[in-house]
């Protein structure tokens, strides 16, 4: 730019007169007046970013020489590093990130490991190889504008996690060159997980819950049962001691996803258990193996406890309906409801044994709950037989009076 | 038994002169004539307010008149107290019923025209017990403190304040706030069981008192008649024809609430909650449905007026006329037939019928 | 009025004599059938109050430290804590994730639930698995040998 020296003298003036911080920045100083966009942008971003309000300057990633308000703060000889490309940028960011140290002066409790998690990636081992098609540092944390993890804006903030990944695993043409289907974020969207992190809860699953962030890669089918095990213990519990788990293991299908899918996992319902239509279990088996009989027997346990609940629900509305108090009765109820959740968690036992000790549980606490419905009903009918009683001698006293009105009457006649 | 009788009586007679009493009460009689029938629902309205104030009474050992507990102490009643179905219902059933009586009594004394010359004031004091009972079953009906009691109030209470003027003072005062809270509450509760009772007993004694003065009126078609020599002036005497006859109704009107309060007792439904939205269909109960409807059917404005203050304004115009109707139907008095206020007292049954029946549709 | 007297001294006729049972024998027992139901209102029920917003949830003596109680308030199961240093607790024992009943971890001290491996603070807080909302929180007060758990006013 052949005015350089004079807009830089001229904004230097500026500069002085707004006397700003302590720390001194030709660079952003400089930059931010410039008309170029592309030159102007970082110095406009950085204002927000997280590495500027710890009291970062350009020149602490760039290099250089903040304090020279010439265009010789950009020479080699300053240490000026310029913009790193793109099989650089891991480099370019552990320089600091992976000095522990150095790290420990602005957060102690920061990671220092990023970047040899990161060497053990896809996209880690795919830009080592020249690929710079896949993410490193920037595409998702930002370059000039980084805000810190725990900030909603961030693009690595759990709730906008997705949709940073999606940027480049829903665009198809991208994902067609590596043989990568492009649909996971869409089937994610589906998900229950989807549907509690939109509803606020930052603990909920995203990719990088399952997938790891800065070491990203697919769980291998082995270890499957594994990462959903971290939140879904009882399953994955229940799952390691069942005959599938070996079975799966020799057959190289990834435990829970065999059923229940690794992105679209919808909230399940009983009829996938058993051999119905919507069941799962027949994706496997077919009539006359055990596995048939098993899924069929635990399928009936489920539903025989269901209809229980149904019947004991049923009476007690009844009963209350007609003004009495059932409230102990529906306490008992819903410790037959318990025993139908804790039935569906024994599922993953794929032992029909277990699961029908449970319903056998509940359908005795349902019972006993119908029972006492049906003893509400019987004093609800013994106050009717209370009031026929008293209608007795309600009639009785009607006809004495009307008895007792002809005799009068009568006598009296003239 | 009849000498022990005698002997209280005299008893009686010496210290505030009973004997007197017992002689008119001997001689009092009722005429007896094709209309005679509809003489039992003074007494049938009488006898349900008693059976109100007795099971009142009992209610009133265990309710507690606050929003955190109102609720809990009828589910209490209802659930817990031996009985307390029984006693709860009735109240209910018995308020209702009670409504009903007493604007059969209106309705009959109107078309039989008992209101003539001597009566008014007995037709006054009626009129004032009829609004004083539809009171008590308007501040009745909040004290359990459920949805519907809720949002029923809070919709007629409302309709008290588009009156111009003092309108909401008046929501004001019935509300004893701005919106219906606990304080409603103990207001209604202070209605429903001190300050109606007594306006009640007041107006009662006086009520009674003039019916035993003046006898029975009888229809002016049958004085007619009887003065033509068409038909004889027959009667009976009260005591003891005329009561067994009234007790045979009373009973059997004990048979019915019992009936009732057995196979279809009265529903405590769900505890208030002031945050909910007002369940869709909220309507006030069956009595007040012509006035909710008529509401309902006015428009925005009529002619300079708001239209919901149009209606209030109607009403209580009509009401006053009621009220008044001895002094406006004079011709009634000196023998003449009026069969306009025959059919305006026809019109005004059709009005509430088909105004009630139209909120179902 | 004289036949009137002779009538009512002579000795009553068969037939007048059974209407009169009839009539004093159907309004004694209508009063009976009346009267009944009104003295057994009036007798107080056991439990003097409704238990829906406070109850006696144990005795001091049945609770050990470090243990908990399942009891019934109003319609629902809730749970008394007697923590290790002789503080109560008492929290909705019905879980926030699908209603299973919640109890006390001697080992964790914590509250779990069974069904889902949700665990709660003692405060009521949700702190590790499903549940999305931490428990109710109840008043305890101690009178005498009872311990009395009421809702939070």
């Amino acid at each position: 730019m052949k005015n350089s020296p004079i807009i830089a003298v001229l904004v230097l003036l500026a500069g002085a007169a707004s006397a700003s911080a302590a720390m001194k920045d030709s660079c952003a100083t400089c930059h931010s007046a410039l008309e170029d966009t592309k030159l102007l942008q970082p110095a406009k971003e950085f204002e927000s970013d997280v590495h500027h309000q710890a009291g970062l300057t350009c020149a602490d990633c760039h290099g250089g020489d903040p304090n020279d308000d010439t265009i010789n703060a950009m020479s080699r000889t300053k240490g000026f590093r310029g913009a790193p490309k793109k099989t650089q940028i891991p480099d370019f960011c552990a320089r600091c990130h992976s000095d522990a140290a150095y790290m420990r002066r602005f957060n102690p409790r920061l990671r220092t490991d990023q970047l040899s998690e990161y060497l053990t990636s896809v996209h880690g081992k795919r830009l080592k190889q020249g690929d710079s098609h896949v993410a490193a540092c920037v595409d998702c944390h930002g370059v000039h504008n980084i805000l810190a993890v725990s900030d909603t804006r961030a693009p690595v903030y759990p709730t906008n996690v997705a949709s940073t990944c999606a940027r480049c695993h829903s665009d198809t043409h991208l994902m067609s060159g590596y043989k990568i289907p492009a649909d996971q974020v869409a089937r994610y969207e589906k998900s229950v997980h989807a549907q509690m992190l939109a509803q606020g809860d930052a603990s909920a699953p995203t990719c990088t819950t399952c997938h790891g962030n800065h070491g990203a890669m697919p769980p291998g089918v082995g270890s499957v049962a594994s990462v959903c095990g971290t939140c879904h213990v009882f399953f994955a519990q229940l799952f390691q001691k069942s005959p599938h788990a070996a079975v799966f293991a020799k057959m190289g299908l990834p435990g829970c996803v065999q059923c229940h899918s690794n992105h679209e996992i919808v909230r399940p319902a009983d009829d996938w258990v058993g051999v119905g239509p919507q069941a799962v279990c027949v994706n496997c088996h077919a009539e006359g193996d055990r596995g048939y009989d098993a899924a069929r027997i635990m399928a009936g346990a489920l539903a025989k406890l269901r209809t229980s609940q149904e019947r004991a629900d049923n009476i007690l509305t009844t009963a209350e309906r007609s003004g009495m108090e059932v409230s102990s009765a529906r306490l008992q109820l819903s410790a037959s409801n318990e025993a139908l959740i804790k039935a569906r968690v024994d599922v993953h036992t794929f032992d029909p044994g277990e699961v029908e000790k449970l319903t056998d549980q509940g359908v005795g606490i349902s019972t006993k709950a119908y029972e006492a419905g049906i003893a509400a009903l019987r004093e609800r009918d013994l106050r009717r037989k209370g009031l026929g009683l008293s209608l007795v001698f309600i009639a009785l006293a009607i006809a004495g009076l009307y008895l007792k009105i002809r005799e009068i009457e009568s006598r009296l006649a003239p | 038994m009849a000498t022990l009788y005698r002997r209280v009586m005299s008893w009686l007679d010496e210290r505030f002169g009973a004997g007197s009493i017992e002689e008119f009460l001997r001689h009092k009689t009722v005429p007896l004539h094709r209309h005679t029938i509809w003489y039992y629902f003074g007494g049938m309205t009488l006898f349900l307010f008693v059976i109100q104030v007795l099971t009142g009474i009992l209610l009133l050992l265990y309710y507690r008149p606050t929003p955190n507990d109102a609720f809990e102490s009828v589910q209490y009643v209802v659930t817990q107290v031996r009985f307390g179905w029984l006693i709860r219902s009735v109240h209910s059933w018995s308020a209702n019923l009670m409504i009903f009586t007493v604007f059969v009594h209106m309705f009959s004394g109107y078309f039989l025209k008992a209101y003539r010359k001597p009566r008014e004031l007995t037709w006054v004091t009626g009129m004032v017990l009829l609004i004083l009972v539809l009171c008590f079953g308007f501040t009745g009906y909040l004290l359990p403190w459920n949805t519907l009691a809720y949002f029923a109030t809070k919709v007629g209470t409302q309709m008290a304040g588009s009156v111009p003027l003092f309108g909401k003072w008046l929501l004001i005062y019935l509300r004893g706030g701005e919106e219906v809270t606990g304080a409603t509450l103990t207001r209604f509760f202070g209605f429903h069981v001190a300050v109606l009772p007594g306006l009640t007993t007041v107006f009662l004694a006086m009520h009674l008192l003039l019916v035993q003065r003046l006898g029975m009126s009888v229809p002016p078609g049958v004085e007619r008649r009887i003065d033509e020599g068409r038909e004889r002036a027959r009667s009976m005497p009260f005591f003891p024809n005329f009561l067994l006859r009234d007790m045979m109704g009373w009973y059997a009107a004990l048979g019915v609430l019992g009936a009732l309060a057995a196979i279809f007792p009265w529903e405590l439904g769900a505890k208030a909650d002031p945050f909910a939205p007002a369940p869709a269909g909220i309507r006030p109960e069956w009595y007040f449905l012509f006035m909710f409807q008529t509401l309902k059917l006015l428009p925005p404005k009529v002619f300079f007026l708001d239209g919901e203050f149009a209606g209030i304004l109607g009403f209580s115009l009509g009401g006053l006329v009621w009220v008044a109707i001895p002094f406006i139907d004079r011709k009634v008095g000196f023998g003449r037939v009026t069969r306009f206020f025959t059919g305006l007292g026809v019109f005004a049954i059709g009005y509430m019928v088909v105004m009630s029946a139209l909120v179902f549709r | 009025m004289e036949n009137h007297a002779d009538a009512h001294d002579a000795y009553p006729k068969p037939g007048r004599r059974w209407v009169n049972l009839l009539l004093g024998g159907g309004v004694l027992g209508s009063i009976a059938s009346f009267l009944y139901p009104a003295f057994k209102y009036i007798i107080p029920p056991l439990v003097p109050e409704s238990t829906s917003r406070s109850t006696v949830a144990a005795k001091i003596s049945e609770l050990k430290r470090n243990s908990g109680k399942i009891f019934q308030f109003g319609s629902k199961p809730a749970l008394l804590v007697r923590t290790a240093d002789d503080q109560f607790k008492a929290l909705s024992a019905v879980c926030t994730h699908l209603s299973c009943t919640v109890q006390y971890r001697d080992d964790l001290h914590q509250v779990w639930c069974a069904c889902h491996n949700g665990l709660y603070d003692l405060s009521g807080r949700n702190i590790s698995g499903p549940p999305p909302r931490p428990l109710e929180e109840f008043e305890v007060h101690v009178q005498g040998e009872d311990i009395v758990v009421s809702r939070k006013a």
